[in-house]
């Protein structure tokens, strides 16, 4: 069997439209990855996902779920496959315990093993108190975890979400990274889409970033984040300060009269910076990144593409 | 998938179809029983008698199995037509697209949800008829029972082919309201063809619906307007070709796949 729970290969989309969404990507996720697909509205994530789990047809390309084509044998390929969608998509009239038994009956689990399943997971996702209600009734973030306990009522080894946590408060957004970190420790491949950069970068593995239907950049977190050349701080300063001081081997400028952004590439010492502000006599009182690290690189990489 | 699981699948779909509308039968069970009363209180009980006979039965007599047949139609149509379409408009067809549940099982399902509305209805409306004429006696059970069969199903299938297409809610309503209840008025519900003038008879002989109406007709008072195994042929021969086009619409994923 293939060392890969995904191998994307050549894929395009042209819609009915003639929106040309994926020009020919190629992606291969190992067995076992926490895997982060990142990039900005209508780059193709989604397109990308949906034909994976044959809610949309694809132009060209080939996709294998762990070594099976899904042209060759698509139900085999989809029993692997658990996918939760950007949008809504159950009978909001359904009660939420019947949602969930009625999907795992889909992939032919009989109703005792789909209940136990049910609930579990339902308890897991903090939903077991709604399991009654109709799931019109529920709210935005309620939903969302509906969606997953779906998603994995038939156990599936590979795990696809497109914006899992959209919606979803702080706290419960946390409990859900958590609740995804446990089931990829237990051996289940992830991967996700989001906009929440910082989390990613806390959790995944690997990371993809498509833009415009290509592959702008695919590689490990680490050495994505290893390659930022530079960074840009905030210096909150004791006193207020009339001009810029005289540094010339720093790009730096000013906010308003105490406070100073200091641009450094990978080579400078944030040391000699603080040294040579108090021979000028400025001091600093505190620092902080200017913007998460990896958005900064991600609009960079965004921006380096639509510059060519 | 194998067999055992197959089965498994097609039985929670067909579940899943009955308790849609089992769940809302204040609009799918009760209103077909409303309207075949009012029927028999006007036509049956108040005019009826100035009608007098047709074909030799009680008009009110004469009516019942024209209007089961109008009461099972309409409810095998739309309950598919409303069910697969809502589940793509609430995008909850994915559940089944993402699963690998074969085409030909996800028809089957629907078929099911289809025929139980309309086998239901059947027999409501039946009960119903008993109130205002109770000594009817079926003359054919089993070809009453085959064509109720056959007509549910040939109408879940053809109601599917109308939620594949439809885009909007305006779409699964034209078909029911401006083709299918013109031709059954029109096929013999209320009269027999043998009243009409030639030419009138004649043209009506290409009417599908009659010859759903008239095999009914047959099965439950022993008289008809046409040939029955002409009428059979013809259900089972549109059987075929609705299952073919709505397995191909399925497999090119027309209106379902983008
Ligand atoms: N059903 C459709 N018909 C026509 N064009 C579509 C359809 N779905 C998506 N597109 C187009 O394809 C492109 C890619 O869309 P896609 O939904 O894959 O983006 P995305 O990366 O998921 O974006 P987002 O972050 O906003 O969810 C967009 O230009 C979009 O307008
Ligand atoms: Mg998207």
């Amino acid at each position: 069997m293939s060392e890969y729970a995904l191998e994307i290969t050549g894929l395009k989309k042209v819609y009915d439209n003639d929106v040309e969404a994926l020009k020919g990507i190629d992606l291969k996720i190992t067995k076992g990855d926490f895997f982060a697909l990142l990039g900005p509205n209508g780059a193709g994530k989604s397109s990308t996902i949906g034909i994976i789990s044959s809610i949309t047809n694809k132009t060209d390309g080939n996709i294998k779920i762990f070594g099976v084509d899904i042209d060759q044998n698509f139900p085999k390929a989809k029993s692997f496959l658990g996918v939760v969608a950007q949008e809504i998509n159950f009978s909001q009239f359904e009660k939420v315990e019947d949602i969930v038994i009625t999907q795992a009956g889909f992939y032919g689990i009989p109703k005792d093993i789909a209940k136990a399943r049910c609930k579990n997971l339902l308890k897991k996702l903090s939903l077991w108190d709604k399991r009654q209600d109709q799931a019109r009734n529920l709210s935005g973030g309620q939903k969302r975890r509906l969606m997953i306990a779906k998603a994995l009522v038939h156990e599936p080894k590979l795990l696809i979400l497109d914006e899992p946590t959209a919606g979803v408060d702080i706290e419960l957004r946390r409990e859900m990274w958590d609740f995804l970190s446990d089931i990829n420790n237990k051996g289940t491949t992830i991967i996700l889409t989001t906009h929440y950069l910082e989390e990613a970068e806390q959790h995944c593995n690997n990371i993809a970033i498509i833009d415009e239907g290509s592959i702008v950049e695919d590689t490990s977190m680490k050495e994505l984040l290893s390659r930022l050349s530079i960074q840009s701080f905030v210096l909150d300063l004791e006193d207020e300060i009339q001009d810029l001081p005289d540094l010339p081997i720093f790009d730096l400028k000013s906010q308003d009269p105490k406070t100073l952004i200091a641009t450094l590439t990978k080579d400078d010492d944030l040391n000699t910076l603080f040294d040579k502000l108090s021979e000028h006599g400025i001091k600093v009182k505190s620092m902080r990144n200017e913007q998460n690290r990896l958005e900064e690189l991600f609009i960079r990489l965004v921006k380096e593409k639509d510059g060519n | 998938m194998e067999t055992k699981e197959l089965i498994w699948a097609i039985i929670t779909l067909s579940e899943k179809e009955l308790r849609r509308f089992l769940r809302i039968w204040v609009q799918t069970l009760v209103p077909p029983a409303v309207t075949t009363s009012l029927y028999f209180v006007i036509f049956g009980s108040l005019i009826g008698p100035r009608i007098g006979a047709m074909d030799g039965f009680d008009y009110i007599q004469f009516m019942i199995p024209g209007l089961i047949m109008l009461a099972v139609i309409t409810a095998a149509y739309s309950n598919v037509v409303s069910s697969f379409y809502g589940v793509k408009f609430q995008r909850a067809i994915e559940e089944l697209l993402i699963s690998p549940m074969p085409n030909w099982a996800i028809l089957f399902g629907y078929v099911v949800g289809g025929v139980a509305r309309g086998v239901m209805i059947g027999v409501i409306v039946f009960l119903v008829s008993l109130i205002f004429y109770p000594n009817f006696e079926i003359a054919n059970y089993g070809l009453t029972i085959l064509v109720l069969f056959l007509t549910s199903i040939m109408f879940s299938l053809m109601g599917f082919i109308n939620a594949v297409y439809a885009d909007s809610f305006d779409d699964i309503a034209v078909i029911p309201t401006f083709v299918l209840t013109p031709l059954i008025y029109l096929g013999g519900v209320f009269y027999s063809i043998n009243i009409l003038p030639d030419i009138w008879r004649n043209i009506s002989l290409a009417n599908p619906m009659l010859y759903v109406v008239n095999t009914f007709r047959e099965g439950m008072l022993g008289s008809s307007d046409v040939s029955i195994p002409l009428a059979l042929g013809m259900m089972s021969g549109f059987i075929i070709l609705f299952t073919a086009i709505c397995l191909y619409l399925l497999n090119k994923g027309i209106g379902i796949r983008q």
